[in-house]
């Protein structure tokens, strides 16, 4: 089995606002003790190590929430704790999600002394009134501000766009993306707009609000041209919605794609750790009030052995999401023939030596293609015959 | 036993929503019938369906006793009568039952075509009539208009009406005056043979059947043994009394009183509604006039979503059936859906209360396939087929010819609206044979089919005239006509479930619909999927669902895992809810929204 890294996720749940199609564990708190919370992520960082310091670090993320509100000193005491606990890879990444706001921006600095070598910046739209719309609290122009900042201190950047947007066709997303592809990004993460239920958003699409989204005929069309347009300006898909020029993918979110394991710190974070040839789910308390007194009760995370079939399904679902797929064994092969056969058939997956993979036409389809492969297998040969 | 000048017998006919309910609710109330700690809005809706839908399935009965202001102390029965088409025949045995009615009118809204039919109702049944203003306390009530109104429509003299707020309880005390001087106490002679009516009945599993009765003549007691006459059969009264709306025994009902008897009969089906009850030993001289059994009219395919769940649905079945005889079921067997019953209806709203009731209260979800009416098939040997599911139509080249059972329609409209419900009616294939004005209403008599009727008919109705229409029909007999099977065919695949019977004439412009229906219902797939209507071999209408083009999520990392692989298993189980035809997932509710016509 080759070694598929081993990862740290650091969440910090906190934001300055909640945006209205965010479904992650974030909240809005009038004021943060910085040290209280570095206390208990240390903390932390000694329990994971415990279990795991003789494991060599591929990455560190930062993620949230908004991590570009946590002060560089906090982010400088973490990474120094990270240090003491772990050797690190070579070229081990340290990322750091951030807000394009000129506040942040001016902490850029403060974090590189600190270790980040990668900041992902969450632009999202290049237009005034999209981002008002998504909520956003910067501009367009203090979001480009930002990212030339960001460039000027990091090596390596990343920014976010949201895409699918109300009200928005093909021309004006082509158009957007193109000024996008102009800064010349080493990495890209594209998302369509998904409204999500349980957030402000969701609640206004239930009531019958937020009119002008696109059906599923233009999505697909905006997922076309994404692709088209990105694989020219050099910077193809390697998953679902990021995209990189060769070796800039994101090491960090590898190790979640190829099935590596990663300790997940802060409230509501997740993990995946390989203890002694078992494979564990692991999850924080998801309340920041909670997660910090658990934290003190050294009880802030519970953990689920993962069967060997729920192994598969992760590594299926999460290892299909990459343009290069999954090494499949002759096992897994024979459990699914049918199913494989079937999509193979027409024409959404192809298996290449021990790789499966989802064809271009596939890949928009990823979750219909899973729910087929782990649909009961027919008991006669019937799915597979010709369609007449 | 009260005597029959101290007793009066009375319905409450309104349009639904005009606070027919809150009314009784107020009578029950100020008479201090129940405690005010044991009321609850509409006590007397028993069922969640009932009260969800704001309709009487069942009679329900409230003996009230009341302290008139002239001393004398009364005893007033008040039946609330099932309002809907499907349960013409019970409501019109329930006028039965009762002397007169009180007519409430919302005083903001005015007459309404539901009121007109259920007052032409009342006065067949020689009802005195007590008009009742109600929501006086509301701004826009207009008494006087509603006065005329009522006296131009419906042609009663509505100079005694009572303004009352069923709200506030203000005028409830007038209307139970009115009750006492109004209406007439009811006639009848305890010295003669009982002669008593079987109003309605109902399961318990205490008691076993509940039957309501109305006595006309004689006197019952608790012990007798008496025989049903339409039925034939004979029982040993164990138990008597009335309903406060809670039972309670009383040791005898004599005539003019209403009230139940239990006699520890099994099945609801040995009690039909209209039936007359007597003694066994000295029986009256003849059973009372009007005694119709009950023919389900309406049938259609019930099967489990889970296949699994067969047995339980069959147990379903057999304890709903205990409880209401005009609900038929057989065991049947579809290729596409397997195990079911194939089962038989008054009508549409009776249909849809069963199966709201079986999935609610036994927790089994249900596919309903297409409702059809009884097809006479007359085949070319001479032999003759009733078809209950179009599914068996046999092969055309053996078929001499068709017959379908159709119906006389009466509808009361405003005239406004007279030009769509003309419409509505031809279009269904509606011959008139009637039309007439009461002031500004038409009054449409239509000989229509009744396989046009069942679905959907009276819901395009209300839709076209506003809910102001109302609609009556009953059954003439069975007429030849051109009548074929269209069956759907799904990614060419015949889905028998979907089959009906057209006419031949209609099959297009039907089988459009129909593949322009399940086009919006069944999902998109990794496919495209041809969707087609045919008869015999020649298809006559086609759509095609295009293939699935983006299902995809676009975030997934280290905290998404668990929730995505979770969200893998719950589509499994949803997947359970669809039907597989072939390669293709129909989804439930496509088989009995695909039917319904938009136009």
């Amino acid at each position: 089995m080759p070694d598929l890294g081993f990862g740290l996720y650091i969440h910090w749940p906190f934001c300055q606002a909640k945006c209205p199609y965010c479904d992650f564990n974030s909240h809005v708190w009038a004021k943060i003790d910085q040290d209280s919370w570095t206390s208990a992520y240390l903390k932390e960082l000694d329990r994971v190590a415990e279990e795991t310091s003789d494991r060599v670090l591929r990455s560190v993320f930062f993620g949230g929430g908004t991590p570009s509100l946590m002060d560089g000193r906090t982010v400088d005491r973490i990474l120094d704790r990270v240090q003491r606990n772990w050797r690190f890879e070579n070229d081990v990444e340290i990322t750091l999600e951030a807000n394009p706001t000129s506040v942040e921006a001016s902490r850029f600095s403060a974090y590189r002394s600190a270790g980040v070598n990668r900041v992902s910046l969450g632009l999202q739209a290049l237009d005034d009134t999209d981002l008002r719309r998504l909520g956003r609290l910067h501009t367009a122009r203090e979001g480009l501000d930002a990212l030339n900042i960001a460039r000027s201190v990091f090596d390596r950047v990343s920014f976010d766009l949201i895409y699918a947007r109300q009200d928005q066709d093909i021309e004006m997303w082509s158009a957007e993306l193109a000024r996008a592809l102009d800064f010349q990004p080493m990495h890209l993460s594209l998302y369509q707009l998904t409204i999500e239920p349980g957030t402000a958003f969701g609640d206004r699409f239930a009531r019958g609000g937020l009119r002008g989204l696109p059906d599923e005929d233009l999505g697909a069309d905006l997922w076309d041209v994404t692709q088209g347009m990105t694989e020219r300006a050099g910077l193809p898909a390697y998953e679902v919605s990021n995209h990189a020029r060769p070796r800039q993918e994101s090491r960090h979110n590898l190790i979640y794609w190829m099935g590596g394991d990663y300790a997940g710190i802060g409230p509501g974070a997740h993990g995946r750790l390989t203890l002694d040839g078992q494979r564990w789910s692991t999850e924080a308390q998801k309340s920041p009030q909670a997660w910090l007194s658990a934290v003190d009760q050294a009880s802030a995370e519970t953990r689920v052995a993962l069967s060997e079939s729920e192994m598969c399904q992760e590594r299926f679902l999460m290892g299909l999401r990459l343009v290069e797929g999954i090494e499949i064994t002759p096992r897994e092969t024979d459990i699914f023939s049918n199913n494989i056969n079937y999509l193979k058939e027409i024409g959404l997956i192809e298996k290449v030596n021990d790789r499966l993979r989802l064809t271009p036409a596939g890949r928009p389809l990823l979750n219909a293609v899973l729910s087929r492969l782990f649909a009961d297998q027919p008991p006669d040969n019937s799915l597979s015959k010709s369609s007449s | 036993m009260t005597d029959l000048t101290h007793i009066r017998n009375f319905s409450i006919v309104a349009h639904i929503d005009h606070g027919k309910s809150t009314l009784a609710d107020r009578l029950i109330q100020a008479t201090n019938t129940v405690p005010d700690r044991d009321m609850k809005e509409q006590l007397l809706d028993a069922m969640d369906i009932e009260r969800e839908r704001g309709i009487t399935i069942k009679a329900n009965t409230v003996r009230i006793e009341y302290d008139a202001l002239d001393g004398q102390h009364y005893v007033l029965n008040l039946i609330d009568t099932p309002g809907h088409v499907d349960f013409a025949y019970e409501v019109s045995r329930s006028m039965r039952a009762v002397e007169g009615s009180l007519l409430v009118v919302d005083s903001t809204q005015g007459v309404e075509a539901q009121t007109l039919a259920n007052v032409y109702q009342a006065i067949d049944a020689d009802h005195e009539l007590i008009p009742v203003f109600n929501k006086i306390d509301l701004p826009a009530s207009d008494i006087d208009r509603v006065a005329e109104q009522v006296e131009d429509v419906i042609g009663i003299d509505a100079s005694g009406a009572i303004p009352v707020s069923a709200k506030t309880g203000e005028g409830i005390r007038d209307v139970l005056e009115s009750i006492i001087a109004n209406l007439p106490p009811p006639e009848g002679n305890r010295d003669a043979p009982l002669k008593a009516m079987l109003v309605d009945s109902w399961y318990d599993a205490y008691l076993g059947v509940i039957v309501l009765v109305r006595i006309k003549d004689g006197v019952l007691k608790k012990g007798d043994r008496v025989r049903f006459m339409q039925n034939g059969t004979v029982h040993q009264v164990d138990r008597i009394g009335v309903f406060k709306p809670s039972m309670q025994t009383v040791d005898d009902l004599g005539p003019g009183e209403i009230g139940f008897l239990t006699a520890s009969i099994k099945q609801v089906r040995d009690t039909r509604v209209g039936d007359t009850i007597t003694h066994e030993k000295k029986p009256c001289d003849g059973p009372l006039p009007g005694f119709k059994p009950s023919q389900p009219v309406v049938f259609c395919g019930l099967f489990p979503v889970d296949s699994a769940e067969f047995e339980d649905l069959r147990d379903a079945i057999d304890k709903l059936a205990l409880n209401d005889a005009s609900f038929s079921y057989e065991m049947e067997t579809s290729a596409a859906l397997g195990f079911g019953f194939r089962c038989g209806f008054l009508g549409l709203l009776h249909l849809e209360v069963i199966r709201d009731r079986i999935e609610r209260e036994y927790d089994i979800e249900l596919i309903t396939t297409a409702p059809s009416v009884i097809y006479h098939v007359f085949m070319k040997d001479g032999t003759k087929i009733d078809l209950h599911n179009p599914a068996d139509m046999p092969d055309l080249t053996h078929v001499d010819h068709v017959e379908e059972p159709r119906i006389k329609a009466t509808i009361l409209v405003p005239d406004e609206f007279l030009g769509d419900v003309l419409k509505l009616c031809q279009d269904r294939r509606g011959i008139q044979e009637d039309l007439t004005y009461a002031g500004s209403r038409a009054m449409v008599v239509y000989d229509l089919p009744l396989n046009e009727v069942v679905f959907d008919f009276y819901d395009r109705l209300k839709s076209v005239t506003k809910g102001y229409a109302s609609f009556d029909y009953q059954l003439t007999g069975y007429r030849q006509d051109n009548l074929v099977k269209m069956q759907i065919l799904v990614n060419e695949e015949p889905v028998d479930a979907l089959s009906m019977m057209v006419h031949r004439d209609r099959a297009e412009m039907r089988g459009r619909a129909m593949c322009e229906k399940l086009k919006d219902l069944i999902p998109r797939h990794m496919f495209k999927i041809p969707i087609q209507a045919a008869i015999g071999g020649k298809v006559i209408a086609r759509e095609t669902l295009a293939a699935l083009r983006k299902d995809v999520t676009a975030k997934c990392y280290g905290g998404d895992a668990t929730r995505k692989r979770k969200l893998l298993d719950k589509q499994k189980a949803g997947k359970k809810k669809m039907r597989q035809f072939g390669k293709v997932d129909i989804p439930q509710e496509a088989f009995i929204s695909a039917l319904k016509m938009d136009s």
